[in-house]
């Protein structure tokens, strides 16, 4: 919106032509959902985390590599990244729509953000399986 | 008019005078008073913007470790030099503020919390919610380090 130009009303259509297709967006439940089901899952996985992190405050690699190595921790550790990074990018994805007002640099920095989302999720999964397997 | 929607944001103010009406973040300024929940919004907002640059630092963490001895020792000597713990004092006090917080946000998703008084004591809970978390893992950090 041009914000130096006047305000004005002025314009050949009727009441009915300015609402349409200005109303519901028709899809992006599954975003809603998706960001809510994570968040939900992420309750348990950040605690688990938490408690990790504190387990191996000082761990050296070897350490590092036992604990990851239980199958168990590898798989919550998967888990948390899969969440983690789904949540982040469409956390991000909103902030970016909300304040870009630029279509080309709102489009950008979407692809981007999720680009990286997949980039260092991915980086993750393969470092802890690495050092599990 | 280049956007059929410029007409939909002008309105008449209580002079009568036609003007554009005011769009949400751009309404912060000298007109708007701070409350507990626009307040504890943008902050969700923010800290989750900060976990999200945590993410690298947990990346980094996690490559470093699966790439060897030398890199994980940097990283964790990084970790915990003053500025690596500054960073994840940081990067506790976000995560568990938007923790507690997104709890709050799933009960109002759910159709709990709205009315005001609820949504004041709720929001101070997280705030008070986030200090004893972090100050407790810190405490306990420090004592299994």
């Amino acid at each position: 919106m041009d914000k130096h130009s006047a305000p004005s009303t002025n314009i050949m259509r009727s009441p009915l032509g300015r609402a349409r297709g200005l109303g519901a967006a028709k899809s992006g439940l599954h975003h809603w959902w998706g960001q809510r089901l994570t968040a939900i899952a992420l309750l348990p996985l950040s605690l688990y985390f938490v408690v990790s992190v504190l387990i191996l405050s000082g761990a050296d690699r070897a350490q590092m590599a036992a604990y990851l190595g239980e199958p168990w921790n590898a798989v919550l550790f998967l888990c948390l990244i899969v969440a983690l990074f789904y949540h982040l990018a469409l956390g991000v994805q909103v902030v970016i729509e909300d304040y870009v007002n630029n279509e080309a640099q709102r489009m950008a920095g979407i692809m981007a953000v999720k680009a990286a989302c997949w980039f260092c999720g991915l980086a993750c999964a393969v470092s802890v399986l690495k050092l599990a397997l | 008019m280049k956007d059929v929607r410029e007409a939909l944001f002008a309105g008449r103010n209580t002079a009568g005078k036609l003007v554009r009406r005011p769009i949400s973040p751009f309404m912060l300024g000298s007109a708007y008073k701070p409350q507990m929940s626009s307040m504890t919004s943008i902050m969700h907002r923010i800290t989750g913007c900060a976990l999200g640059l945590g993410t690298l630092l947990l990346t980094l963490w996690l490559v470093c470790a699966a790439t060897g001895d030398g890199a994980f020792s940097i990283v964790q000597a990084f970790l915990a030099s003053w500025i690596g713990i500054l960073i994840l004092i940081g990067f506790t006090a976000a995560m568990f503020y938007h923790f507690c917080n997104g709890i709050r946000h799933l009960a109002w998703d759910a159709g709990w919390g709205f009315a005001l008084p609820v949504m004041h004591r709720s929001g101070w809970t997280v705030v008070a919610a986030t200090a004893v978390l972090t100050v407790g893992f810190w405490v306990i950090a420090f004592l299994v380090w």
